[in-house]
């Protein structure tokens, strides 16, 4: 197996991209994490590269960086590190995104800074990942930054963790060594309350490309699926989202037209959050608590050919529903399965992201955005900031605090100006998260993952 | 079910007609950049479906440097005729001729959009303007938000951008601030070719294979005309026709054509996956101008 400079200088001979059958291609989103100089970039690089995503003209300006920098290799981390401050100082700011292909599969890749100091940037990243892609120096084994993002990536509930153990050639292609750094991970991750069966493992070398595209020859004991293969087969199913049906309306459909078929139509418009949806389905509208009954699921293309109603939506499809009856509903409402509604509440426990520099204080007023909604909120209490290596599955450790700084985690009570349907983070991933938004400056101050409603 | 479910296709329909109403619920006065081109199409087709069976409850703004293709023209206002759109288009050119701009040595006008672009904001009062850019298109457009936050001067600074979570997007701002809003952000190129077949997107014909007069300059192929003229000796010497078409679609003056055989969507299909050179960097020489030509640009103003 050769190495990333001498491949970069060997023509590409195999030039096609994978093209799967639209039909059955789906999306996986991606999210790394990662310790400072454990070799994320790289590995990121050798996905792209190996799956063939890089393009020439990218990696000639790679290259001809790399040489004028007097590197002995290419470095592919210049490939993500997009921003001029990234490249003068060689570190990564901010969350890039990168997408790649391959005939099973199109992945968004969000590549998070390592820095302790960016640990809201793997909130961000893990907020939308169906996966956390963990590296891990296989010298080094699980640090401190190696719990705290797997914490993170269980706080935000991310249904897979795949733990890439990195530079497994500086350990002599130990399995041992393997099996013990898994074996620290599953316990790790067990005491996080992760389910065993979404964390995963792989012996990789970025570097070199073992395991990370095609098999190793270094690893005979290791008999699993390569880092790709693994991303390629993982159910992107969150079970969070196979919950009741949620959704937020964004918008009332009124085409105020002269054409007879539409003249009447009202319809409401939004992506569907969690379950399913059918005609004759009952609903409740939130926070007024009507109850209504779903006579039709419209999408232009089910109405440029005719048809009455789609038979389902499901998420997270972007549809507009039709109701029975003439119901207020609005920009902000929430639509729910009637059998199993959120209570709206003016009353909120919940976790905190904090991501801006200013501090939160305790009695700080607030904008909370929830699905479609916006309301006036008051931080009630700040009962502590939330210790990362004492989360143990649902028992999380409290440290006494009176404000929360850029980075920390915390556990605040909120007073709301109105009513809002939210629900546990822990049950509804989409339903049960919200932001904290500045007032004066509209800045995004927090997110939110909701412990306890009323 | 979840995401699993969906085709790749309808995941990215799915989540850009959610973006679209999400700025049309939130804000006061979108608009749509609109210039014809094939990323600009593909956005309008999305607004379409977002507000089916109502009409689009916003206007298009198109920036026209003066150097755009005559074909493209032409197409941009039988669209906007047809879907009954209300466009407004702000002139590079008049502002060169009553002074405010001055034209550039190198005859580009692409960096001149800038000023007419944030005038046609101000004096439109619009607060969110949408945008066809992707983050596979450009390093610096990679690290950008969806809702993308521009100071009362335009500018976008990428060291203090809004996280942006879940699908919760913040497009709140201070007066005179607008944020700029990118639908296609998780597109590829290879994405918007195989919605553009799949739902029979109408484009303008050079996107196609057609025979033109070029010439070379900087390694890419310039169409002949009035404004793109051979200026050396060496550039006069490689007039030829040739069977091209085009990746983007800007000014004449900058934007290169690529040799191709692809007369059909399904022809350029394969022809994208094929290619071994980014989009951008085939034919825009705007972009070769420094490693961090996008980002500059970006942060004054552009799009």
């Amino acid at each position: 197996m050769s190495t990333l400079t001498e491949e970069a200088t060997v023509p590409v001979t195999e030039p096609i991209r994978a093209v799967g059958p639209v039909e059955t291609t789906t999306l996986l989103r991606i999210a790394t994490a990662g310790s400072v100089d454990d070799g994320k970039s790289t590995l990121v690089g050798r996905l792209l590269y190996d799956s063939k995503s890089v393009l020439t003209d990218q990696l000639d300006a790679v290259e001809r960086v790399s040489r004028d920098k007097g590197y002995d290799v290419t470095d592919l981390a210049l490939l993500t590190d997009g921003l001029r401050a990234e490249r003068e100082q060689g570190i990564t700011i901010d969350v890039a995104y990168r997408y790649f292909a391959t005939a099973r599969r199109s992945f968004v890749l969000a590549d998070c800074p390592g820095h302790v100091q960016y640990t809201r940037n793997t909130v961000t990243g893990a907020s939308t990942a169906d996966v956390v892609v963990l590296l891990v120096d296989a010298r080094k084994g699980l640090l401190e930054q190696t719990r705290r993002h797997l914490a993170v990536a269980a706080l935000l509930r991310v249904p897979h963790v795949v733990v890439a153990v990195n530079k497994i050639d500086l350990v002599d292609w130990s399995q041992d060594r393997f099996a013990q750094i898994a074996a620290d991970l599953r316990r790790a991750a067990g005491a996080l309350g992760v389910a065993e069966d979404a964390v995963h493992a792989v012996p990789v070398s970025a570097l070199r490309g073992d395991n990370v595209v095609d098999p190793s020859g270094n690893t005979p004991w290791y008999d699993g699926p390569t880092l790709l293969e693994l991303l390629e087969t993982l159910p992107a199913a969150d079970s969070a989202e196979s919950g009741s049906f949620r959704l937020a309306v964004q918008h009332v459909v009124r085409p105020r037209t002269d054409d007879d078929l539409f003249r009447d139509y009202r319809g409401y418009a939004g992506q569907v959050a969690a379950g399913v949806v059918r005609p004759g389905d009952a609903v409740v509208v939130l926070p007024s608590g009507r109850r209504t009954t779903v006579v039709g699921i419209d999408t232009a293309d089910s109405l440029a050919a005719g048809r009455d109603t789609l038979p389902a939506a499901y998420a997270p499809q972007s549809v507009t529903l039709r109701l029975a009856d003439d119901v207020d509903v609005a920009h902000g409402d929430l639509l729910a399965a009637a059998d199993d509604a959120p209570v709206p509440t003016q009353d909120v426990t919940a976790t905190l992201a904090w991501l801006a520099d200013r501090p939160l204080a305790a009695r700080t007023t607030v904008l909370l955005k929830h699905g479609t909604r916006t309301v006036k909120a008051q931080v009630r209490e700040i009962p502590g900031r939330i210790d990362l290596d004492s989360l143990h599955g649902d028992t999380v450790g409290l440290t006494a605090t009176d404000r929360l700084d850029l980075n920390d985690l915390g556990r605040v009570v909120l007073r709301l100006a109105a009513p809002v349907p939210v629900e546990p983070y822990a049950r509804a991933r989409r339903t049960g998260a919200f932001l904290l938004i500045d007032p004066d400056d509209g800045a995004t101050l927090a997110a939110g993952m909701v412990t306890a409603a009323g | 079910m979840s995401t699993s479910t969906l085709s790749l296709l309808d995941a990215l329909e799915s989540e850009a007609i959610h973006i679209i109403r999400e700025v049309a619920a939130e804000l006061e006065r979108p608009v749509l950049l609109f210039s014809g081109g094939k990323d600009s199409m593909l956005m309008l087709h999305l607004a379409v479906k977002a507000f089916a069976p109502a009409p689009v409850p916003f206007p298009l703004l198109h920036v026209d440097t003066g150097h755009n293709f005559p074909e493209v023209l032409a197409f941009r206002d039988r669209t906007v005729d047809r879907l009954r759109l209300r466009l407004e288009v702000a002139k590079v050119q008049d502002y060169i001729d009553d002074g405010r701009l001055r034209e550039r040595a190198d005859g580009t006008r692409n960096p001149l959009q800038t000023r007419p672009l944030l005038d046609a904001i101000e004096a439109g009062k619009f607060d969110a303007v949408f945008g066809g850019g992707r983050r596979d298109e450009e390093k610096a457009r990679a690290k950008e938000r969806i809702f993308s936050l521009r100071d009362e001067f335009g500018q976008w600074d990428p060291r203090n951008q809004r996280p942006e979570l879940w699908n919760l997007y913040n497009g709140r701002h201070r007066p005179g601030e607008h944020v700029r809003v990118f639908p296609l952000s998780n597109w590829t190129e290879l994405d918007v070719w195989r919605y553009i077949a799949r739902e029979r997107i109408d484009l303008p014909s050079l996107y196609y294979t057609h025979e033109r007069e070029v010439f070379d300059r900087d390694g890419m192929l310039l169409a002949l005309g009035p404004h793109a003229q051979p200026r050396t000796a060496a550039e006069r010497a490689s007039v030829r026709a040739e069977k091209v078409r085009y990746r983007t679609v800007g000014d004449m003056s900058c934007t290169g054509a690529v040799r191709s055989i692809a007369l059909t969507v399904d022809d350029v299909l394969a022809e994208v996956a094929a290619t071994r050179i980014t989009e951008r960097g085939a034919t825009r020489a705007d972009d070769r101008m420094s490693e961090a030509a996008m980002e500059d640009r970006k942060k004054e103003g552009y799009f």
